[in-house]
C-alpha cells in the first residue's frame, strides 16, 4: 500500500490541518503504511502523475478540502481516496444545506435563521438583528455558514453582543448561520464504513473548561475534558448513534465522517454540525472515537485506504 | 486501551503540574492563521525576517570551512561563558559606531539579544515588578516580561518616539499604586513595530528622568545601523560621554542578526561590571555558554569581510522596501488610515479608520491573501486593537505593493461591515495570548 495523505492547503484550519496530516502519517508508518505527507499546492497534480499512490486521504480542513473542491481535483485526476465524494461534501460544507437535509431525514436540528451581510446592509443591522433575537430568543450561537474548528464563532447571551458577533463571523466568510444556543451534553460520533454499512463509533462528550469549545480549548491540551465513551444512558447512547448515522447516510456521505450533536435538557438529540474531514489532531475527537471502540487508529484509516483503493 | 466510562481524559497528563506562568500558553487563533501566511500565494507582510538575499554566502561559507579546518578544536569546544574574548573587543568597535565607549570586560555575548533581554529580566525582576516600555512594544520582549510575571506599564509615543511628559506621568503613576517599576525597556532607533526613532533632542531628558527616579534604562538597539538617512544616532548609553563616561545605568542590548545572518544568534549585553558577573553567572546557568563556532564566525566576518559595505547594501535594499511600501499606502490606503514613515529599520505601523479591529480583520485579510500583525500583539493589556504592523523587510517591492492592495480592499471591506453594525465592542471569541507569528515567517 503506497498512501498520499494531503495536508495544509490555504484555508483559515491550515495549521490545523498540518497537525492532523502528521498524526495521520505517523499512525499510518507505525502500521508499515508506506505513506508521504504533502501540502495541497500548485504542484500536487504533477506530483501525483508522478508517483503511483494506491490511494490519498485528505486531511485537508476548511475551504478545498471540505467544500468538493480537493475531492473534484482527485476524481479528474483519477486517484482513489478516503471519504466521501464532491457533492456530499458541498452539502455537508454548507452547515444550513447539512442541517436542512438532516431535517427532512428526521434529525432534529437547533432552530437557526441564515443571513449574508449584504442582508443586514440592505434592511438596516439594527432592526434585523432585533427581529433576530425576537424569533429566535437567547442565548445563540453566531458561526459561518460554512467553516470549522469554531473559528469566527460566539456565542451570544445578551442582544448588545450580537453585533460584535456578526462582525467577527463575517471576517470568517459572507454568511452568518445564527443558531439557538442549546445547553447541553456535547458530543461527536465518528460515523466509519469499512463494507459492512455505517455504523457509530462511541460517541466523545467534550467539557470545555472555559465552557466554550472555542478554537482554544480544541487545541491546547489540558483546556477541555473528554469523556470516551460519553457518559450517556444507553438509550441516549444509541439516540446520538442513530441521529449521526442517520445523518451520514441523508447527505450521501462515504467511509466516514463526524457528527456534532448535542443532547439537551430534555433528552433530545440534536444536529449541530457534520465534518467529511474531520480532525486528527493529538486533541481531536475521531482518534479518541477510534480508541474508544478499541480500534488501530493506524489500522482503521490503513483499512479505509485499501477500500478506497480497490474503488480505484 | 479503552478508558472506562465515566473517565475524564484532559490530553495533557500534566495539567496540575505547571508553573502559574504558563497559563497564558494557549493555542492561539491569530497564532494559527500565520501559518497561512507562509504559503507563497500570501502575501506576508506580518513577519521580521531580515532579508538575506544580499549576504556573500560564498565568502561566508569559505570562512566557515577554513574556521573548522584551522581552529576546529577551539571551535566546536565549549568556550567562555561570557563569550568570546576576541569577539567582545570587535563588538567594542561595533558599538563605537553608535557613540558607545565600553571595556570589552562588560559585554556578555548571548544567543541572540533575546536571550540577554531573557538574563536580564531574571536578574532584575521579581513577580510583580513594574517594567517601563514603549506602547506600543516589542512583542518578544513582552513575552519575556510575562515570563517573568512582570507588569508591563506602557508609556505613550509619538513620531519622535517616547514622550518624556508621559514617561514622568507613568512613573509617578507607578509609584503611587505603590509598586516598584526596575527600569524602562526602549527601543530608541527605528522601533519595532512603531517605525519611529527617539529624537535625539529627547535622549538626555529620557536618560535624565529615569535616573531621577532611580530607574535603569533597558536600550534595546538592533536596527540602529539600519538607518537610511545618514549616520546612527548617538545611542542613549553613549549620553553619560559628555559628562566623562557612558552611562552605567543604561544597559546596551546589540545583535548581529540584522547587520549579519539571524540564525548565528549572536547577540550581547553591555552592562556594568556587578550586573555583568550577574548576567555571565546566569547564562552559564541558562546554556553555558554562546554557541563558539558562531561567535568565530562573527569575529572572522567583521575581522576578514567588509562588513559595514554589507550593511550598506542592506540599507539600499531596504529602504527601496520601505519606499514601495509608503508610496502603495499612499495611493492606495482608505480615508482614516494614518501610518509611520520610518527612516530605517523594517516596520510601519498603521492606525486604521476608527472602529476597526485588525484582531478581527485579519482573517478577511488571510482570505484576501495578505497578512499583518494585529496591535493587539505589542500591548501587554490587550489595547493595540486599531492598529497593525506592517513589515516591508523581505517581500519584493512588487510583491509590497501588491500586498497593501489587498489590504486596501480587506480594510474598505471592513469599514463597510463597521458601517453596517455601527460601533461594537471586542468579540467574546478570541481569547488566547500569543498573537505574535514564530520567527521564521517572512
Amino acid at each position: 500500500m503506497r498512501a498520499l495523505v494531503l495536508a495544509g492547503g490555504l484555508s483559515h484550519e491550515r495549521d490545523v490541518s498540518l497537525r492532523s496530516g502528521r498524526r495521520v502519517l505517523d499512525a499510518l508508518r507505525a502500521v508499515g503504511v508506506d505513506a508521504d505527507l504533502r501540502d495541497a499546492d500548485a504542484s500536487l497534480l504533477t506530483h501525483l502523475a508522478a508517483v503511483d499512490y494506491d490511494a490519498v486521504l485528505v486531511a485537508v480542513h476548511g475551504g478545498a478540502g471540505e467544500d468538493g473542491a480537493l475531492r473534484e481535483v482527485l476524481d479528474i485526476a483519477e486517484v482513489p481516496y478516503v471519504g466521501s465524494t464532491p457533492a456530499p461534501c458541498r452539502m455537508a460544507w454548507d452547515k444550513p444545506t447539512a442541517k436542512a437535509i438532516a431535517a427532512r431525514a428526521g434529525v432534529s436540528t437547533p432552530g437557526s435563521v441564515v443571513l449574508p451581510h449584504a442582508a443586514f446592509r440592505e434592511l438596516g443591522a439594527a432592526a434585523v438583528l432585533d427581529r433576530l433575537v425576537g424569533h429566535l430568543g437567547l442565548p445563540l450561537m453566531v458561526k459561518p455558514a460554512r467553516g470549522g474548528s469554531a473559528l469566527g464563532c460566539s456565542t451570544v447571551t445578551k442582544p448588545d453582543e450580537l453585533p460584535a458577533a456578526m462582525v467577527s463571523c463575517f471576517s470568517y466568510g459572507e454568511a452568518a448561520l445564527v443558531e439557538q444556543f442549546v445547553t447541553g451534553t456535547e458530543v461527536a460520533v465518528t460515523v466509519v464504513d469499512t463494507g459492512d454499512g455505517p455504523h457509530a463509533l462511541p460517541a466523545v462528550e467534550i467539557v470545555p473548561v472555559s465552557g466554550v469549545y472555542d478554537y482554544t480549548a480544541r487545541y491546547t491540551a489540558g483546556q477541555t475534558e473528554f469523556f470516551a465513551p460519553a457518559r450517556l444512558s444507553d438509550p441516549l447512547s444509541a439516540a446520538v448513534a442513530e441521529a449521526a448515522i442517520t445523518t451520514h447516510a441523508a447527505l450521501g456521505l462515504r467511509d466516514l465522517s463526524r457528527v456534532d450533536l448535542v443532547v439537551d435538557a430534555d433528552g433530545m438529540v440534536q444536529l449541530l454540525e457534520v465534518n467529511t474531514s474531520p480532525g486528527m489532531t493529538e486533541t481531536s475527537l475521531l482518534p479518541m472515537a477510534v480508541e474508544a471502540a478499541g480500534l488501530s487508529f493506524g489500522e482503521l484509516l490503513s483499512e479505509l485506504l485499501a477500500r478506497a483503493a480497490s474503488r480505484g | 486501551m479503552p478508558t472506562p466510562p465515566g473517565t475524564a481524559v484532559t490530553l495533557d497528563a500534566f495539567t496540575d503540574r505547571y508553573a502559574q506562568r504558563t497559563h497564558g500558553m494557549t493555542a492561539s487563533e491569530i497564532r494559527a492563521l500565520f501559518a497561512v501566511a507562509s504559503r507563497p500565494e500570501v502575501v506576508s507582510l506580518a513577519g521580521g525576517m531580515p532579508n538575506l538575499s544580499a549576504l556573500p554566502l560564498d565568502a561566508v561559507g569559505k570562512l566557515m570551512g577554513e574556521l573548522v579546518q584551522t581552529r576546529g578544536a577551539q571551535a566546536l569546544q565549549y568556550g567562555s561563558g561570557q563569550g568570546d574574548p576576541h569577539l567582545r573587543e570587535l563588538i567594542c568597535e561595533v558599538m563605537a559606531l553608535e557613540g558607545i565607549a565600553a571595556s570589552s570586560e562588560d559585554v556578555v555575548v548571548t544567543v541572540g539579544s533575546q536571550q540577554a533581554l531573557d538574563l536580564v529580566t531574571r536578574v532584575f525582576i521579581d513577580p510583580g515588578d513594574v517594567v517601563l516600555a514603549e506602547a506600543p512594544s516589542y512583542v518578544g520582549a513582552l513575552g519575556t516580561f510575562s515570563a517573568y510575571q512582570a507588569e508591563v506599564v506602557h508609556v505613550a509615543m509619538d513620531e519622535h518616539g517616547l514622550v518624556p511628559e508621559a514617561l514622568r506621568e507613568a512613573i509617578a503613576g507607578v509609584k503611587a499604586a505603590g509598586k516598584r517599576a526596575k527600569f524602562l525597556y526602549t527601543v530608541p532607533n527605528f522601533h519595532n513595530p512603531a517605525g519611529v526613532s527617539l529624537a535625539e533632542a529627547r535622549r538626555d531628558e529620557v536618560l535624565a528622568v529615569c535616573q531621577a527616579a532611580g530607574l535603569m534604562v533597558l536600550e534595546d538597539n538592533p536596527y540602529g545601523l539600519l538607518g537610511f538617512d545618514g549616520p546612527p544616532t548617538p545611542a542613549i548609553r553613549a549620553r553619560g560621554a559628555k559628562r566623562g563616561g557612558d552611562s552605567d545605568d543604561v544597559l546596551y542590548l546589540g545583535s548581529f542578526s540584522k547587520t549579519f545572518a539571524p540564525g548565528l544568534r549572536v547577540g550581547w549585553v553591555l552592562a556594568p561590571h556587578a550586573v555583568r558577573e550577574k548576567l555571565v553567572l546566569a547564562a552559564e546557568a541558562a546554556v553555558l555558554c554562546p554557541p563558539q563556532l558562531n561567535q568565530m564566525l562573527v569575529a572572522e566576518y567583521l575581522s576578514t569581510q567588509d562588513w559595514q559595505g554589507q550593511v550598506g547594501a542592506f540599507r539600499g535594499m531596504y529602504r527601496e522596501r520601505r519606499d514601495a511600501m509608503l508610496d502603495a499606502l499612499t495611493q492606495q490606503m482608505p480615508a482614516g488610515t494614518t501610518w509611520t514613515h520610518p527612516a530605517g529599520g523594517f516596520y510601519v505601523w498603521v492606525t486604521l479608520p476608527e472602529g476597526l479591529d485588525s484582531k478581527v480583520l485579519l482573517p478577511r485579510a488571510v482570505t484576501a491573501r495578505v497578512a499583518f500583525v494585529p496591535g493587539t500583539a505589542f500591548y501587554a493589556d490587550g489595547s493595540g486593537r486599531n492598529h497593525l504592523r506592517l513589515s516591508y523587510c523581505y517581500p519584493e517591492p512588487d510583491r509590497i505593493r501588491e500586498g497593501v492592495r489587498r489590504l486596501a480592499t480587506v480594510l474598505e471591506e471592513e469599514v463597510e461591515l463597521r458601517e453596517t453594525f455601527g460601533a461594537t465592542g471586542p468579540p467574546t471569541s478570541l481569547r488566547s495570548q500569543s498573537e505574535s507569528p514564530s520567527p521564521d515567517l517572512a
